[in-house]
């Protein structure tokens, strides 16, 4: 019972907008108290083998800023949870990283559901959320920054390059996914786009298998199948986590090279790569906002960095974790500016801060909560790295409301 | 004079062979270019009968051709490098590997092709057959005419003759794109029903005999995909079996339910990682590691397993819900064990090169190397398993003791150490079905909670206690998936078979062969 008092008083607050009262009646910011950053990722379940390496982002970033003095003079300081890979559990971590250890801010979530889960939330606590991955859109949140990539800065794009004459001028797709929201929502997109673009239905193939499928012999032969209709085919693969180790070995074995049917990842980097031979998968694409083979100077001290702070030269980085150091500047820019950490004030100073970010460009969080981003296409190399065979000529704006989602029409842009 | 001389021939030798190299000379520079111009470079040093050319194509292909801060270009083979135009050794400094696009691969394909097709290698002819086939190009006619002449191994010759036809359909002679659309038709190729479809457009003139030419094939092809349908359902049923014959031990004769199945499955898998890795420091046996896992890991999945009995099984025995909910504790431990020691991340466990890529059977019946040994795999884990149970000492004893307890005890068996070893067998199965499975699947922590749920539908849906049983379920569960899979997909086909298997566990309970006499009553 006495953990929910804070709650309702903190609800009730945000209701009536007193958020500048919040300072006298929270204790824990008395004047050199530390700030409180929570880390909201899976430690546990399928979705620990991508999200650990977030929650050693994050620490190694809260590490270099203490290093470097803190904010406004404070210490920070890491509270890290774990989610278990389990969706419903994320809403009750969250709660208690709000309301129990009091942060002022947090980093997590990797799929949708996860997002989805905690969103309320953060909403009814009016809590601060960094979320960096890749994601369907459809959402903005006043309590949660979009540091990963909307569909048309990271989908629409690779579809396009796959339709160009370096992509190999491909007149059928094949849309694979994962069944659940993030693939569902961009392949509801991707069609649309498509037919927009004079694609039949009849070109398009759509498949769904379950998390963690493993055994992909059938599907393999099916998109050989439809490849095998007399026009040039794609795979557009939107499958997340652990089941791309075992559809990569099958392309292979089964003899898929990209030069006859090219596949592109929107979930696949240099992580996933790490589990398996990449020899027979060289040309295949992913479609990213970051490659650890980026050359910038950024860049060259991010991996430096995070190689020296998880003690292994040939750790590799990705583009999640470059959405979560960026977004970790840009919000200790912000509460510099701001001079506070209240959410308020930070949300504010938020809109407009830019950063140098480890992608090669400046990077700049809009009003509508998304970053601008780059494009880059990588084809995989047979050392596990990604070789950058085209990119957008600088970021771009998010459109986190995509217009090839008919019920997006009446709604305001921002 | 003498030197006068000796300039005089070499300047002649320097001469010659570099009027013949002029074009040859004048495409390399591309090469060093955008992908638009390697493309272009690629395309002309193909169409040239140059055999220098070779070298520097498969250089490219394979990421070794350096370029030097002029564009000159060098090739690296191992850790020496030479000029390509020199043929000199020359030094590494300032060079810059060469990065191709899927649109440079494929030129480069089908100009190596066309430079192989008279290679005296038997396996370069073979694949040049395949590259000039995927190339269809009219100009290739004359080339694909004069090898298939030369040819005499059949294999080759009827990948040319394919090329050949393709390569014609391509041309701009009607007669000759009837003899192709012909030869096309007569294969049994999906490769060659994709090439018909696509000239479909550009020849409305021809459509008819098209049209023939793929209805010809498809005929074919129907029985074909109905045989690979099979293989994928059988090879999922074998996988199925594996997994589910350690069940078929501890739960089915013994009667524990282990919900750490799939633990000692994934740790199987782990020994596997930990052969592989121990093998590497000795270069000849690291094509071994893999059967060399088979029995290790059967050891440790056998000594966690009598482990798990003796220390807290055998106290729970006849109290099937405490047991459950105590091995589904110790599955997680082990999983968040094995999390701690190797990390979230995959391991590595390479295929050994007679794993990879695809068999082709009688017919032309498509196979995946892997998925065939694991097939084979688990019929001879299946075979030991029974022969273990019927023709050993232990085997008897173990059907003593789950028949009678009380007359095996009294005559003289220690039912206890029965008892350990029974699932130390049923765990050691386990562990062999991982290292089969690290072929397949991921090697992570999760690996099996995947396959729980499906080893326990088998062992049910088979009859408890039958190994009979165990193998039938397992097949046709594999079977009735794969057949629905391409109508329902992949999602649905899981849920219609887990429904029809309820349905069925509903009529007969006691699964597909259920046990009859005294000992279905124990």
């Amino acid at each position: 019972m006495n953990h929910r008092m804070p709650i309702t008083r903190r609800a009730a607050l945000a209701t009536f907008g007193v958020a500048l009262a919040a300072p006298a009646i929270r204790p824990s910011f008395a004047q050199g108290a530390p700030i409180k950053v929570g880390v909201l990722h899976s430690l546990s379940g399928t979705m620990a083998i991508s999200e650990t390496a977030l929650r050693d982002t994050v620490l190694m970033m809260v590490e270099a800023q203490n290093a470097k003095g803190g904010i406004l003079g404070r210490r920070l300081e890491a509270v890290v949870v774990d989610p278990a890979s389990n969706w419903p559990l994320f809403a009750e971590k969250a709660r208690e990283l709000l309301a129990v250890s009091r942060v002022d801010v947090t980093f997590g979530c990797w799929t949708s559901v996860s997002r989805k889960s905690v969103l309320p939330v953060f909403e009814e606590l009016n809590g601060l959320l960094f979320y960096p991955v890749q994601y369907e859109g459809e959402e903005e949140s006043r309590n949660i920054f979009y540091t990963g990539a909307a569909p048309n800065q990271q989908a629409i794009p690779a579809v396009e390059y796959l339709m160009s004459a370096d992509g190999g001028s491909a007149k059928r797709i094949a849309l694979l996914g994962t069944d659940y929201v993030y693939p569902r929502t961009t392949n509801r997109i991707l069609r649309a786009f498509l037919i927009s673009k004079g694609i039949p239905e009849s070109d398009i193939m759509e498949e769904y298998t379950p998390f963690g499928h493993s055994d992909w012999q059938g599907i393999v032969s099916r998109v050989k199948r439809f490849a095998g209709e007399g026009k040039k085919t794609a795979i557009v693969s939107t499958i997340n986590g652990d089941a791309n180790v075992p559809f990569y070995r099958e392309l292979g074995n089964q003899g898929i090279k990209a030069e006859d049917i090219p596949s592109v990842a929107f979930s696949v980097g240099e992580e996933e790569l790490a589990g398996i031979d990449t020899r027979p998968l060289v040309g295949h694409l992913a479609a990213w906002n970051y490659f650890m083979s980026v050359d910038s100077p950024a860049n060259t001290a991010f991996k430096t960095m995070w190689q020296a702070y998880i003690k292994n030269p040939r750790r590799v980085t990705n583009d999640p974790m470059e959405a979560t150091l960026v977004g970790f500047q840009m919000w200790a820019q912000a509460v510099a500016q701001a001079g506070t950490t209240n959410v308020d004030a930070v949300r504010t100073a938020m809109y407009g801060q830019k950063v140098d970010a480890p992608c090669g460009y400046t990077l700049e969080m809009h009003r509508n909560h998304h970053l601008s981003k780059p494009v880059m296409i990588g084809e995989v190399q047979a050392d596990g790295q990604f070789n950058i065979v085209w990119k957008t000529p600088g970021p771009i704006v998010a459109e986190n409301w995509s217009p090839f989602i008919p019920e997006n029409a009446n709604r305001r842009r921002g | 004079m003498k030197n006068t001389l000796l300039a005089f021939l070499l300047l002649l030798a320097a001469a010659l062979p570099a009027r013949a190299q002029d074009a040859f000379v004048a495409a390399l520079p591309g090469l060093a270019g955008n992908f638009n111009a390697q493309a272009e470079a690629v395309e002309r040093l193909g169409a040239l009968a140059d055999p220098r050319a070779i070298p520097v194509l498969r250089a490219l292909t394979d990421g070794r051709l350096l370029k030097r801060p002029d564009n000159t270009l060098v090739i690296r083979e191992g850790t020496t490098t030479t000029d390509v135009l020199t043929g000199a050794a020359t030094d590494a400094a300032g060079t810059e590997a060469l990065r191709i696009n899927n649109r440079v691969r494929v030129a480069l394909r089908g100009a190596l092709g066309r430079l192989q097709l008279v290679s005296p290698d038997p396996a370069e002819r073979l694949a040049a057959a395949e590259a000039v086939f995927r190339t269809r190009s009219a100009d290739n006619v004359p080339l694909l005419d004069a090898a298939l002449a030369r040819e005499t191994v059949p294999r080759i010759r009827d990948r040319m003759a394919i090329a050949l036809a393709a390569s014609r359909l391509m041309a701009s002679d009607p007669a000759a794109k009837l003899l192709g659309v012909e030869a096309l038709g007569a294969s049994a190729s999906p490769e060659a029903r994709a090439v018909l479809l696509e000239a479909r457009a550009a020849n409305p003139d021809i459509l008819p005999q098209i049209e023939a030419a793929v209805a010809a094939i498809d005929r074919r092809l129907a029985v074909r995909r109905a045989a690979e349908t099979f293989f994928q359902g059988l090879s999922l049923g074998s996988v199925l079996l594996l997994a589910a014959l350690g069940l078929a031990v501890t739960f089915g004769v013994m009667g524990v339910i282990n919900m750490a199945h799939g633990e000692f499955v994934m740790l199987g898998a782990y020994t596997t990682f930990i052969v592989q890795e121990a093998c590497r420091g000795i270069p000849w046996l690291l094509p071994w590691s893999l059967p060399l896992s088979v029995p290790a890991a059967f050891l440790v999945a056998a000594l966690c397993g009598a482990a798990m009995e003796r220390g807290l099984i055998r106290h729970l025995y006849g109290r099937p819900l405490e047991t459950l909910l105590m091995t589904f504790g110790v599955g997680m431990m082990i999983q968040q064990s094995v999390r701690l020691v190797f990390g979230a991340q995959n391991r590595e466990v390479l295929s050994p090169p007679w794993m990879q890529g695809t068999l082709l059977l009688p017919f032309d019946i498509p196979v995946t190397q892997n998925r065939l040994w694991i097939l084979a795999f688990s019929l001879v884990v299946l075979g030991l398993t029974v022969a273990a149970i019927r023709f050993t000492r232990f085997g008897l004893e173990m059907r003593a003791v789950t028949q009678k307890r009380a007359i095996a005890s009294s005559m003289g068996i220690r039912t206890g150490r029965v008892d350990a070893l029974t699932f130390a067998f049923g765990s050691g199965i386990a562990g062999i079905a991982g290292v089969a499975l690290s072929q397949i699947d991921n090697v992570s922590p999760n690996l099996g909670t995947g396959y729980i749920i499906d080893s326990f539908l088998v062992v049910v849906f088979g009859g408890v206690g039958s190994l009979a049983g165990t193998l039938v379920g397992a097949f046709g569960l594999g079977l009735v998936n794969k057949i629905l899979e391409p109508w329902a997909g992949a999602v649905l086909a899981k849920v219609f078979v887990l429904i029809a298997a309820m349905i069925f566990i509903q009529r007969r309970p006691r699964g597909l062969f259920a046990q009859k006499g005294r000992a279905a009553e124990a």
